[in-house]
């Protein structure tokens, strides 16, 4: 039970990660928690001295996504960080104890560490039939209501978890609903996108070892330090969108030139994430950068406003897939209309009252 | 020469203020509409500048939000003359909280719109109908400037906006707070477009100048309903 005493940084020297590494680890974390300078000494004495962070990974209705974009993160520290150091006392996809043993796991965490270990939910929960999601018998619901009982805090790790993503689109068959509706009365940080960026999943972390509080969130729960920005106005190609100059088609030579992919359904006006300054993959590049508009994977019901490569929404009315101009304006042909038989019949029926005038 | 067979009285029904506010309105719908449209939709230009020398796409953003600050004090201040205005401006004619309202909006479907009964109905500010739609389109103004100022917030650092940060939450997120706006638009655009018609037609009907009225602010009103709505508005019946 030694191990468990060993500080975050005493770990990483044991996995041969050098003094220097480890401050420019803590150093890129301050940066992108949004901390000032004076904020990579809290973060180095807090890595230097606290010791693990008893961790409950749920996996449920998802694609493993967000465990994929962690675990591709451009700092090894970061996998350090996770794998040994926060030690996942349980997580279905990657702890090696399976069956009985996983449960055990599971259960001797929550007794041992009771009100101290985080609860990171990883997908959707459905409600609608619970039997949708079952592990070890018990359905998603009843394991995340248990597991977060005792829980200090609850991250829901990627849209599935904080806004029911592709299983919540309509119809939703299974009821899918986020860790918000299910789980009450204990603090949420909601880590949005599809999946979130892998510096922005590490930096919560960082956080809440660092400080031992929940960072900062907006309206929605999202931590501001990553989300209180638009991804349009951190966009590069932002200034085309001022000067009116759109990309039309995939194909077309503005696209080449690089303009604005606005008029192709591009969603970074309405998308609240870091994409446009941490990027994806080492910052090497993310959606727009690569020609592609943004999806709005970081907003609620992002799935349900489709088509992704058009601005307007199209409704499901009456059966027709139609978008609200196209309704609107069948709308004001529908009431031209119908004034100008009004206007018809005013002559005939209201006769007596026009001609109420005398010689 | 061809004369009516009945006599008129001139009654000032709109006073200036609910004129200015009319007209204001009117221009900033347009106005909202038109840039609106074109957000939602920019205009196709294949150019070959560079993005530093041109700024259109900003402009008419810009006028959008300006135009959204006229079009809301402008609302705000309608509400206000609704308590401190004349009887034909006053906030009793829009809430239909009175039998007598809903009886005359009745009326009005039945005269005016199905031409089912010939009897003309005597209103002199607003008929009840009128009334009940301008209702409806206060909330959609409430509405509208919620959704708008509620997107708007994000953007700015000043202290009006920011009144409206919890819209988009209350929501679940920017994209649906769009689109509400965008649907509201096509309400408005269907709105002017019988609203204009019905002026029409009444002033076509009736005689009374209902046209000009929105600009001089006189209705030419039947002596006998005139008398008629007086001595109502004796007893306290007057809508």
């Amino acid at each position: 039970m030694n191990k468990e005493k060993l500080s975050v940084y005493e770990e990483c020297l044991k996995k041969g990660v050098s003094r220097r590494d480890f401050l420019k680890f803590c150093t890129a974390m301050t940066a992108m928690m949004g901390l000032e300078s004076t904020g990579v000494a809290q973060v180095v004495e807090a890595l230097e001295k606290k010791s693990r962070l008893p961790v409950i990974w749920l996996h449920f209705q998802e694609c493993t996504c967000c465990s994929e974009s962690f675990v591709r993160t451009s700092h090894p520290i970061l996998a350090t960080l996770l794998f040994d150091q926060i030690s996942l006392d349980y997580d279905e996809t990657l702890m090696a104890a399976s069956g009985e043993q996983a449960e055990k796991s599971m259960h001797d965490t929550m007794e041992k560490y009771k009100g101290e270990y985080i609860l990171m939910v990883e997908g959707a929960i459905p409600t609608g039939n619970e039997a949708y999601c079952c592990i070890g018998g018990r359905s998603a619901k009843q394991i995340a209501e248990e597991a977060a009982a005792n829980a200090k805090a609850v991250i829901a790790w990627g849209n599935c978890a904080v806004s029911g993503c592709v299983q919540a689109a309509h119809p939703n068959p299974t009821g899918a609903k986020p860790a918000k509706k299910i789980i009450k009365n204990k603090p949420i940080i909601n880590v949005q996108g599809c999946p979130p960026i892998a510096e922005v999943m590490a930096g919560v972390v960082v956080h809440l070892l660092t400080f031992g509080t929940i960072p900062q969130l907006d309206s929605l729960g999202r931590p501001k330090a990553f989300y209180s920005r638009r991804v349009h106005d951190t966009c590069y190609r932002r200034a085309n969108f001022d000067a009116g100059l759109f990309v039309q088609s995939f194909d077309d030579e503005n696209a080449k030139k690089g303009y604005c992919l606005y008029k192709i359904g591009c969603r970074g006006p309405s998308t609240y994430n870091a994409c446009g300054i941490i990027k994806w993959n080492e910052g090497v590049s993310y959606p727009i950068q690569s020609g592609h508009p943004c999806l709005g994977c970081s907003e609620e019901g992002f799935w349900d406003n489709s088509p992704f490569y058009k601005r307007k929404p199209a409704l499901n009315a009456f059966g027709i897939e139609a978008t609200a101009d196209q309704i609107g304006l069948a709308l004001g042909a529908a009431t031209a209309v119908g004034i100008a038989a009004h206007a018809v019949a005013t002559n005939i029926r209201k006769k007596d009252l026009i001609e109420n005038e005398v010689e | 020469m061809n004369t009516r067979d009945k006599n008129l009285v001139g009654v000032y029904v709109w006073e200036l203020p609910v004129r200015i506010f009319h007209w204001i309105n009117a221009l900033c719908i347009v106005v909202l509409c038109v840039t609106g449209f074109l957000i939602g939709d920019p205009l196709a230009i294949m150019s070959g500048n560079e993005a530093y020398f041109s700024y259109w796409f900003g402009v008419v953003r810009m006028i959008h939000f300006i135009t959204a600050f006229a079009f809301l004090f402008n609302f705000a201040f309608r509400i206000y003359w609704g308590f401190a205005g004349n009887k034909y401006a006053g906030w009793k004619n829009f809430i239909p909280y009175r039998k007598a309202q809903w009886k005359e909006l009745f009326e009005v479907l039945q005269v005016d719109i199905m031409m089912i009964k010939k009897k003309p109905v005597e209103s002199i500010g607003h008929n009840a109908m009128a009334s009940f739609i301008y209702f409806a389109l206060f909330w959609a103004f409430a509405l509208q400037c919620l959704t708008g100022f509620g997107l708007y917030a994000q953007m700015s650092k000043s202290f009006l906006p920011h009144l409206f940060v919890w819209v988009v939450p209350l929501f679940g997120g920017d994209l649906m707070v769009r689109y509400i706006h965008h649907i509201l638009m096509w309400f408005f655009i269907l709105f002017a477009l019988v609203h204009v018609y019905l002026v029409f037609y009444h002033d076509y009907i009736e005689r009374r100048g209902v046209t000009s009225s929105i600009i001089g602010g006189w209705k030419f009103i039947e002596e006998d309903v005139l008398a008629e709505d007086d001595a109502k508005e004796k007893k306290g019946e007057a809508i």
